[in-house]
């Protein structure tokens, strides 16, 4: 029975989560942009976009100009997340492949990382008076969960160790559609449950920050406006049709 | 209104604590059916405004990926919310930009997402009630677009998109703003957002002539509708008469005398500004840009070139080519369209200009970057030239000149505090505290470099200094325009030169006679 629910709830998650993202990735990208507003200075070239949404997604660049704890707290947790999310990667390929032995180090460290930067971040949303005046519940149980799959990950390496071969061979069963038992650990159940909602629940949620920076018009556009006509197609139609 | 008082000025601008609701009473005069009809929007309220805002809401979503995106993407990091100046100004939680931008998410929320609809109470997801729609009116009206945020957003969410929006579907369910409405009607109508008909811009243009005559002995000339000059004059109409504005414009035709070009303002097109980017209306927008095509074709010049103006030169930088291109019948060889700074700055460089930097040295300046130039445009081959050429040319034109706080100019620059559309007596109020950590930065360079006088490329922020300066204690001639003093400066040839300690009479000084 467990095993069923996690089995379906995994599939149907992902399913939601691929549903979600392309619906709103696909949404994004036939939005047109009808105008020219990269915020400036901007670079002149594709190439110099590239650079400079890059240094946005590795960097936080615009983060680190506007307040150097934000972004202190929220590039650890990004890091950290990116590490820890590498090393799980062993739980799903066999065999493991050989950077992914490498991460695995950092990435149990990470975990903590996350944990501190999480919890710094909800400090600052509670006592920091503008940001708790801009937080909704959504913000504080976003943190909570969050918190929860970091901390019940590090209770299972550092507390009371799960199954871990077993647990691998159910991820594998999931991957292979060769279903296996899921380990009935508390913990680890828990750890499952709670990655389920959030793979539920990114694509309709402020997760979409993700995505979105990419499509961002500020940051992706190149300043160009002087040398090459940008015309929307809905614009377009009322050049044709207004003259 | 009336009963406030400017911020005291400090050494750094702090961030205040919350004041809920100190600035909800703010809102601007609403526009009447004669200013809302000429522009196709509804003359009052209409009766079923709900479901049009939330069906115009519905349109601009599928029309900009900028509301799509940035509807989406804010976590509510807190990065922005102590960058706003009307909210360092005012205290109003509201002015802080994630504020603002969360009173249309959450319409977006309830009515065009899913979390929204099912559980509006976790993401704070609302109907558009009144209460929601008055507080739009205020706070939509309380951001000058001047995208200091969208700088800091780690995903640059840009609040102007956000307000322009707004303001879009207030408009189009009659809950339009008198003040940029009904400028554009007479922009519609006269061609220029102060209505001055053709004759009285002949006449005005022919006393500044007189004028420039009198203090050098030189005959410059402001031509108007010359058919087959070479160059476009496009300037806010603002430069036509108030002040320091038009010590500018004079500015302008001394460079242009002394380059020896062939130029022309049109009476078609004899404004910039164009204020229908300020209400979000591409559409409007782009009907006043077409004048400007219509003039340039009318007039057969070759080349555009427009006057100190920020967000004319947003709209000219950066959507001129989309609104009204493409430009084929112009000279390729210039940029389409080129500020005055840069081409002044090119005749500098080409030595082509020379200039007596003791006309300017009574003064100590420093250079307030407009937003709209520093932010939503460039001059110059090279990105930041925005910033570079208009202090190149300062440096070139007086021996003082001082710069502000780093944090508080280029790109991190602070609004005037009138821009957006606000630059409205029914928004003093605001004006006057918005301006405040443009004042601090200024205070401190007076305090400690002894400056005098700040410059400014924005017939915007000109009028607001004028206004908002004797309210921290400055006085109202205090800014100048760039071109004022490069029109000091300059020495035209066959100039009366005077001999020394006669610079007063090349000097603008004194100003010049137009009327108030």
């Amino acid at each position: 029975m467990l095993t069923a629910i996690y089995t379906a709830g995994f599939y149907a998650a992902t399913a939601w989560l691929v549903y979600g993202l392309a619906r709103k990735i696909i949404q994004y990208w036939r939005t047109p942009a009808p105008l020219k507003i990269p915020t400036m200075p901007a670079p002149l070239t594709t190439g110099g976009v590239v650079m400079r949404i890059v240094r946005e997604v590795v960097l936080f660049e615009s983060l680190f100009k506007s307040n150097k704890w934000i972004w202190l707290f929220g590039w650890m947790f990004h890091a950290a997340l990116l590490l820890a999310m590498l090393r799980h990667l062993r739980y799903f390929i066999e065999p493991v492949w050989g950077w992914v032995v490498l991460v695995q180090p950092f990435g149990t460290y990470a975990g903590f990382a996350m944990l501190a930067g999480l919890a710094a971040l909800w400090f600052r949303r509670i006592f920091v008076e503008r940001i708790r005046y801009i937080s909704g519940p959504s913000d504080h149980l976003m943190l909570v969960l969050l918190l929860a799959i970091t901390a019940s990950g590090l209770a299972m390496r550092y507390v009371a160790r799960t199954d871990i071969v077993a647990l691998k061979k159910f991820m594998l069963g999931l991957i292979r559609f060769d279903w296996q038992p899921v380990p009935a650990d508390p913990i680890l159940l828990v750890h499952l449950g709670l990655v389920i909602a959030l793979m539920a629940i990114f694509p309709f949620s402020k997760l979409l920050h993700a995505p979105g920076l990419f499509f961002s018009p500020t940051r992706n556009q190149v300043d160009s406006a002087r040398e090459k006509r940008h015309l929307a197609p809905w614009a377009a139609k009322l050049e044709a049709g207004g003259k | 209104m009336g009963d406030y008082k400017a911020p005291e000025l400090s050494e750094f601008t702090e961030i205040p604590p919350l004041q809920e609701g100190a600035m909800s009473h703010s809102h601007p005069y609403l526009a009447a059916p004669e200013h809302q009809e000429p522009l196709g929007f509804p003359g009052e309220l209409v009766e079923d405004w709900h479901d049009k805002a939330i069906a115009r809401f519905g349109e601009l979503l599928k029309k900009s990926r900028a509301l799509q995106v940035y509807l989406d993407s804010c976590v509510r990091c807190g990065a922005c919310t102590d960058k706003c100046h009307y909210f360092l100004g005012t205290g109003d939680p509201k002015n802080m930009p994630v504020a603002r931008q969360d009173l249309m998410r959450k319409v977006y929320r309830r009515h065009f997402t899913l979390a929204g609809k099912w559980l509006p109470w976790l993401v704070g997801a609302e109907d558009l009630t009144e209460e929601v729609l008055d507080d739009w009116y205020s706070y939509f009206h309380q951001c000058s677009q001047c995208r200091r945020c969208s700088v800091y957003c780690p995903y640059g969410i840009d609040t102007a998109e956000i307000s322009m929006a707004a303001r879009d579907i207030m408009d189009h369910i009659g809950k339009g703003q008198k003040y940029c409405n009904e400028i554009i009607g007479k922009v519609h109508t006269i061609g220029n957002n102060l209505g001055l008909p053709g004759p009285a811009l002949a006449n005005t243009l022919e006393g500044l002539e007189e004028d420039i005559e009198d203090d050098t002995g030189v005959k410059v000339r402001l031509p108007l509708d010359e058919k087959g000059a070479e160059i476009l004059l496009v300037t806010p109409s603002a430069d036509f008469f108030a002040e320091p504005h038009v010590d500018g414009l004079m500015g302008y035709a001394k460079v242009f005398h002394q380059a020896g070009a062939s130029w022309t303002i049109s009476s078609y097109a004899s404004e910039a500004a164009n204020f229908a980017m300020f209400i979000g209306s591409y559409e409007q927008m782009r009907e006043v840009a077409l004048r400007i095509r219509k003039a340039a074709l009318d007039l057969g010049v070759k080349r555009l070139v427009f006057g100190e103006c920020g967000h004319a030169w947003r709209v000219a930088y950066s959507f001129l080519n989309t609104l009204a291109g493409p430009w084929d019948f112009l000279d390729q060889n210039y940029p389409i369209p080129q500020h005055i700074c840069e081409y002044t700055y090119d005749l500098i460089q080409q030595g082509k200009l020379t200039f007596d930097k003791s006309a300017n040295d009574h003064m100590t300046l420093t250079f307030h970057d407009s937003c709209n130039v520093a932010r939503a445009t460039r001059m110059g081959g090279v990105p930041g030239g925005q910033f570079e050429i208009p202090r190149a040319i300062a440096r070139a034109v007086c021996n003082n000149f001082v710069d502000m706080a780093p944090e508080t100019i280029r790109e991190g620059t602070y609004c005037c505090g009138g821009g957006g559309g606000l630059l409205t007596d029914d928004l003093m109020e605001l004006r006057v505290k918005g301006a405040k950590p443009r004042m601090d930065a200024l205070n401190q360079v007076v305090q400690n470099d002894g400056v005098t006088h700040m410059i400014a490329i924005c017939a915007i922020c000109k009028s607001q200094f004028s206004k908002v300066f004797p309210e921290y204690g400055f006085g109202m001639d205090r800014v100048v325009s760039l071109h004022q003093l490069v029109g000091n400066a300059i020495i035209l040839d066959g100039q009366e030169t005077g001999g020394n300690g006669q610079d007063e009479t090349v000097a603008g000084a004194a100003p010049a006679e137009t009327e108030e």
